[in-house]
C-alpha cells in the first residue's frame, strides 16, 4: 500500500462511561473509498464525526495528509461533508449552497462562478442554479449538497449514510453516481452505511464495525468470502449455519448430520476433535442436488419454496438446520416441490468455520 | 330507532350538496363585524368626518399640534425601544436554552415562567415596578442604603420614557422568548456542522446561514411586541397617571372626558393609532415576503 | 463548548434577576404596611374590602362568560372551516390575529361610538346591554389565544372521520360538535379558557372606558390612592396569572393521551 493519506491512530470515544469507539486504527490510502459498514450503535458516525473533527477523541490521534489535525476545529481541516438529512442552508439557492465553501474561503467571484457551473455539470444539474432547496427532490438535494462539499476541492469526503433518507430506486442511481464522481475526482473517501449492499458495491475497502471496534477490514471480496468473525459472517449477506462436530482437526475433517466433510486444510485452527463448530455456508454456494464438481453434499427434504421472479428460494431442511439456496427459474423445467427428498451439494472450500 | 336515522341521513348528505357550506362561519363573521371590523371602521369613517357629519381633512390636520406629535413620538419610541430591547434579550434568553449547551431542564421551568410574566401585564405590573424602582421602592432603597447611590438623583424616573419601557420590557422579554423559541428548535444541527466543514467560522454561520432563516420569525415577533406596546394602556396609566402623554393615555383621557373639546379629534387620534400599526404589519409583511422568497 | 455553556448560564442568570427584582420588591413593599416589622396587614385590609369583594367576583363572573361565549364562537368555527371551508382558512386566521394588531382602546372606543344610546343597538344604554358588550370585547381580545389553542387542538384530531363515523349513527350537528367535537379537543379549549381567564380578570382599558365595577379600574383606582394595598393585590394578581398558566400546563400534561390518534 502507498503512503497513508489519512491514519487514524489508537482513537477511542467514550460518552461518560459509555465507550462508544475502543482503540480504532486505520490507514487510508489517497483516493481510497472506505466504507463504514455496521448496525445503528456501533460507532460508525460517531467515529466519522470524530475524523471531521465534530466530537473530539477521548485519545487517539487523526493524521490527515501527514498533518495532525487531532485538535483543529472542523472548520480548519478543509473536510468535505455530506449527511444523511442533506442539510441544504434553505435560505441559499442551489448555486449559493454549491458556492458557500469558496465564499467563506474568499475565493474571487469569477473564479467561485466557474467552480459552480463545473459542479452543476458534474452532478448533472445545470438548470438548478437559480431554485431553492425545497424545489427539489431528495435526490436532488443530496447531489446539491454533493457538489458542495467537493466545490472548495477538499482533500477528504465525509458521507454519513447519505442514501438512506432515500428511496430506493433514487439510492441506486445515486449510489453509482456518487462512486463515479468520486473516481474522477479521485478523493479519499470515507461512507458510513448500514447497508451491506452499499458497501460491497461501492468500496475500495470496508471496514465491519461492531461495539465501537473494527471487526474486520478488508476489501469487499474478501468481507463476504472471508468473513473473519461470526458477526461479520452474519452482518453481510445472507448465511445458512450448519452445526458440525469435529472429527479430526489436522485433517480438517468434520461431521455434518450423517455425512463426513473434509475442509480447506487448516480451516479448524486449535479445535479439538469431538468438538463442536459451525459452519457456514452462502446460499448461492449450494445447488440442488449431486452436481459434478462439488466435493460435498447433504441430503435434506425441501420445506419451502418462494418465487423471487428470475431466481427461485428454495428451503431444504437438513437434519436440524434449515438451508437457503437460490436457483435460476427455468422456465421449461419442473420447480421443486415441497416434501421431496432431495441432496445438496457444494464445494468444501466454501464451508466458513465460525469463531 | 337507530336504524331509522341511519336512513335519514341520507337525504341530510344529499341536500348538504348545496352550496351552503358558508353558513357556517355565519356567527363568526358576525360576531367580527359586530365587535371588531364596524367599530374600527366607524371611528376610521368619524376620522374623516366633522360634526355634522361631512367629510373632511381638518381631524387629521389637527393631529399635528406639537403636544399631540409629542405623543405618537414618546409612544413610537417607547414602543419601538422595548420591542427592540426586549426581542434581543429574549431571544438571547430563547438561545442560551435552545443552542446555549444550557441543560434540558432549565428550559421548562423558563418556558414557564415565560408564559406567566408576559400575561403579568397591566395595572399589577406597574405596581410591581413602583414597588421596586419607585422613589420608595425596594431596588432604590438598596442602591441608597448599600451603595449609598441615588438613583433619582441621575434624572432616572420610573414615570419617563425609560422607566416605562423597562417596566414594558417585564412582558415583551417573555413574549419574545415564547414565540422565538419555536423558531430556534427548528434549525438544524447539520447546518451548523455543514457550515463549519465548509470552513466557516461560527460567525459567519450566524450571518450567512441561520440570522437569514430566522429573520421572518424574529421580524415578525419585533412587530407584534411593538404593536403590543403601543397599544398598552393600563401599565402606562397605573404607572404615571396621565403625566407622561403617549397616545395611548391622551386617546384614554380624551374618551373618558374630552379633553380635547372635539370627539372627531378623539376619531383621528386612533386612526393614527391603527395607521401605525398597519404600517409596522405592511413592513413586516412586505420584508418577509422579500425575506422568503425561499420558503414553500 | 464549556465557555459556551459559562456564557449562557452568565447571559439567562441575568435575564432572571430582571424578572426576580420586581416580583421581590413587589412581595417586600406589600408587607410593609405595619411601620417597622413585615405583616401581611395590607392583605387583610384588601381582603376584608367590599369593594375588592364585588369587582373581583364581577370579573370572575364576566371571565367565565367570556369563556363561555368565546367557546360558542370559537370551536364550531374551527371546526367547520377546517371540515368544509378549508380554503377560507388563512382569512379565518387572518381575522382572529387582528386583535393582535388593532389596540384594544381603539375598538372600544368603537364601541362607545357605534352602539351608543342612539344607534341601532343601543347596547351602552342599559347596565345589561353594557356587560354584554363588555363579554364579546374581551371574547374579541382573548380571540387569537383562543382560536389558536382549538385549531392546535383540531390538527390533532382526525376531525373528518369522527365526523361522518357520527353522521352514519345518525347524530346531527348539535350532537357532532357538542358529543364529539368538543371532547376531543377540550384540553386545547380549557388551556384557551385559563389563558382567557388570565388576560380577562384583571383588565382595565376596556373595563374602565365602558364604566364597569370591574376588578381592573378598582386596581387602578387603589393604585392611585393607597401607598401598600397596590402592592398586595399586584401579588394577589400575579398567584392568580401564576395559577392560569400552571392549569394549562396540567392540562396539557393530560394531552398526549387523549389525542394520541394524530395523523
Amino acid at each position: 500500500m502507498t503512503e497513508a493519506f489519512l491514519s487514524i491512530q489508537h482513537v477511542r470515544k467514550a460518552f461518560g462511561s459509555t465507550v462508544v469507539v475502543q482503540d480504532f486504527n486505520l490507514d487510508v490510502a489517497p483516493g481510497e473509498f472506505i466504507s463504514f459498514l455496521g448496525p445503528s450503535g456501533c460507532g460508525k458516525t460517531t467515529m466519522l464525526r470524530i475524523v471531521a473533527g465534530f466530537e473530539e477523541p477521548s485519545a487517539g490521534r487523526i493524521v490527515i495528509g501527514g498533518k495532525d489535525v487531532t485538535n483543529l476545529k472542523p472548520n480548519q481541516r478543509n473536510i468535505g461533508m455530506v449527511f444523511q438529512a442533506y442539510a441544504l442552508f434553505p435560505n441559499l439557492t442551489v448555486a449559493q449552497n454549491i458556492a458557500f465553501g469558496l465564499k467563506v474561503a474568499g475565493t474571487p467571484k469569477a473564479e467561485s462562478d466557474a467552480r459552480v457551473a463545473e459542479m452543476l455539470g458534474i452532478i448533472k444539474l445545470p438548470e438548478f442554479a437559480d431554485r431553492y432547496p425545497y424545489q427539489l427532490s431528495g435526490g436532488q438535494q443530496q447531489r446539491v449538497a454533493l457538489a458542495r462539499a467537493l466545490a472548495a476541492r477538499p482533500k477528504l469526503l465525509l458521507l454519513d449514510e447519505p442514501l438512506s433518507a432515500l428511496d430506493a430506486k433514487v439510492r441506486l442511481s445515486l449510489r453509482d453516481e456518487i462512486r463515479q464522481i468520486q473516481k474522477k475526482l479521485g478523493i479519499t473517501t470515507i461512507f458510513v452505511t448500514h447497508d451491506q449492499e452499499e458497501a460491497l458495491s461501492m468500496s475500495d475497502r470496508i471496514v465491519v464495525m461492531h461495539d465501537g471496534h473494527a471487526e474486520q477490514v478488508g476489501t469487499p471480496f474478501e468481507i463476504y468470502n472471508r468473513p473473519a468473525t461470526r458477526f461479520v459472517a452474519n452482518f453481510v449477506g445472507t448465511l445458512n449455519v450448519l452445526d458440525g462436530v469435529v472429527i479430526d482437526p489436522i485433517a480438517a475433517t468434520v461431521r455434518i448430520g450423517e455425512r463426513e466433510i473434509t475442509l480447506r486444510n487448516g480451516a479448524l485452527g486449535a479445535a479439538s476433535a469431538g468438538d463442536a463448530v459451525s459452519l457456514a455456508l452462502r446460499p448461492e454456494a449450494i445447488v440442488l442436488g449431486r452436481q459434478p464438481g462439488r466435493d460435498a453434499s447433504l441430503s435434506g427434504q425441501i420445506a419451502d419454496v418462494s418465487f423471487l421472479g428470475s431466481v427461485i428460494r428454495v428451503k431444504v431442511g437438513v437434519g436440524q438446520n434449515a438451508v437457503s439456496l437460490d436457483t435460476f427459474n427455468n422456465s421449461s423445467a419442473q420447480p421443486p416441490i415441497v416434501g421431496d427428498q432431495t441432496e445438496i451439494s457444494f464445494s468444501a472450500s466454501d464451508l466458513l468455520v465460525l469463531h | 330507532m337507530a336504524h331509522q336515522d341511519v336512513l335519514a341521513a341520507h337525504p341530510i348528505r344529499a341536500r348538504r350538496r348545496l352550496p351552503l357550506d358558508w353558513l357556517g362561519i355565519v356567527p363568526f363573521a358576525a360576531f367580527a363585524l359586530l365587535f371588531l371590523i364596524l367599530p374600527t371602521l366607524n371611528l376610521i369613517a368619524g376620522a374623516f368626518q366633522d360634526r355634522d357629519g361631512a367629510f373632511t381633512l381638518q381631524n387629521i390636520v389637527n393631529l399635528f399640534t406639537p403636544s399631540i406629535m409629542a405623543a405618537y413620538w414618546i409612544s413610537i419610541k417607547v414602543s419601538l425601544a422595548s420591542a427592540l430591547i426586549g426581542g434581543f434579550m429574549g431571544f438571547v434568553m430563547a438561545a442560551t436554552v435552545t443552542i446555549g449547551g444550557l441543560p434540558g431542564w432549565v428550559r421548562s421551568p423558563l418556558m414557564t415562567f415565560a408564559g406567566v410574566a408576559s400575561n403579568f401585564a397591566g395595572i399589577p405590573l406597574a405596581f410591581a415596578f413602583l414597588a421596586t424602582l419607585g422613589r420608595t421602592g425596594l431596588l432604590t432603597a438598596f442602591l441608597m442604603n448599600v451603595f449609598g447611590f441615588n438613583l433619582y438623583s441621575t434624572g432616572f424616573n420610573l414615570l419617563s420614557f425609560w422607566g416605562l419601557t423597562i417596566t414594558y420590557l417585564f412582558f415583551q422579554i417573555p413574549l419574545m422568548i415564547l414565540i422565538i423559541t419555536p423558531a430556534l428548535d427548528g434549525l438544524k444541527k447539520e447546518w451548523a456542522e455543514a457550515a463549519a466543514s465548509l470552513g466557516a467560522s461560527r460567525l459567519q454561520y450566524w450571518r450567512m446561514v441561520a440570522l437569514p432563516i430566522l429573520w421572518p420569525a424574529l421580524l415578525g415577533t419585533i412587530v407584534l411586541l411593538f404593536a403590543n406596546a403601543f397599544g398598552a394602556v393600563a401599565t402606562a396609566y397605573a404607572l404615571t397617571g396621565s403625566s407622561l402623554n403617549i397616545v395611548p393615555i391622551v386617546l384614554f383621557t380624551q374618551i373618558r372626558g374630552d379633553v380635547l373639546q372635539d370627539p372627531n379629534l378623539g376619531y383621528a387620534l386612533a386612526f393614527g393609532m391603527i395607521v401605525i400599526t398597519g404600517v409596522s404589519n405592511g413592513i413586516y409583511i412586505w420584508l418577509r415576503a422579500r425575506a422568503e422568497r425561499w420558503l414553500r | 463548548m464549556r465557555t459556551n455553556r459559562a456564557v449562557s448560564w452568565v447571559l439567562l442568570a441575568l435575564g432572571c434577576l430582571y424578572f426576580v427584582l420586581p416580583l421581590i420588591g413587589m412581595v417586600e413593599f406589600s408587607l410593609r404596611m405595619r411601620r417597622g416589622v413585615y405583616s401581611l396587614d395590607a392583605y387583610w385590609v384588601v381582603l376584608a374590602d367590599p369593594k375588592f369583594q364585588s369587582t373581583f367576583a364581577y370579573s370572575v363572573v364576566v371571565g367565565l362568560l367570556t369563556i363561555v361565549v368565546g367557546i360558542f364562537i370559537v370551536v364550531p368555527t374551527a371546526y367547520w372551516v377546517r371540515l368544509r371551508l378549508p380554503g377560507l382558512r388563512p382569512y379565518v386566521e387572518f381575522v382572529t390575529l387582528l386583535p393582535l394588531v388593532i389596540p384594544a382602546i381603539v375598538v372600544v372606543f368603537g364601541y362607545i361610538r357605534l352602539y351608543n344610546t342612539s344607534s341601532f343597538l343601543p347596547l351602552t344604554g342599559s347596565a345589561t346591554g353594557t356587560n354584554i358588550l363588555l363579554v364579546f370585547g374581551y371574547v374579541m381580545l382573548a380571540l387569537p389565544y383562543m382560536y389558536r389553542a382549538v385549531d392546535t387542538g383540531l390538527r390533532t384530531i382526525d376531525v373528518r372521520t369522527l365526523t361522518e363515523a357520527a353522521q352514519i349513527l345518525g347524530a346531527g350537528w348539535g350532537t357532532i360538535i357538542a358529543r364529539i367535537i368538543l371532547p376531543n379537543v377540550l384540553l386545547a379549549v380549557l388551556s384557551g379558557a385559563f389563558l382567557t381567564f388570565a388576560i380577562v380578570i384583571g383588565e382595565f382599558t376596556m373595563a374602565a372606558l365602558l364604566n364597569r365595577p370591574a376588578f381592573g379600574p378598582y386596581l387602578q383606582f387603589i393604585g392611585a390612592n393607597r401607598a401598600y394595598e397596590p402592592a398586595a393585590l399586584a401579588v394577589i394578581a400575579f398567584v392568580i396569572t401564576w395559577a392560569c398558566m400552571a392549569m394549562i400546563q396540567i392540562v396539557s400534561r393530560f394531552a398526549p393521551k387523549t389525542s394520541s390518534r394524530s395523523n
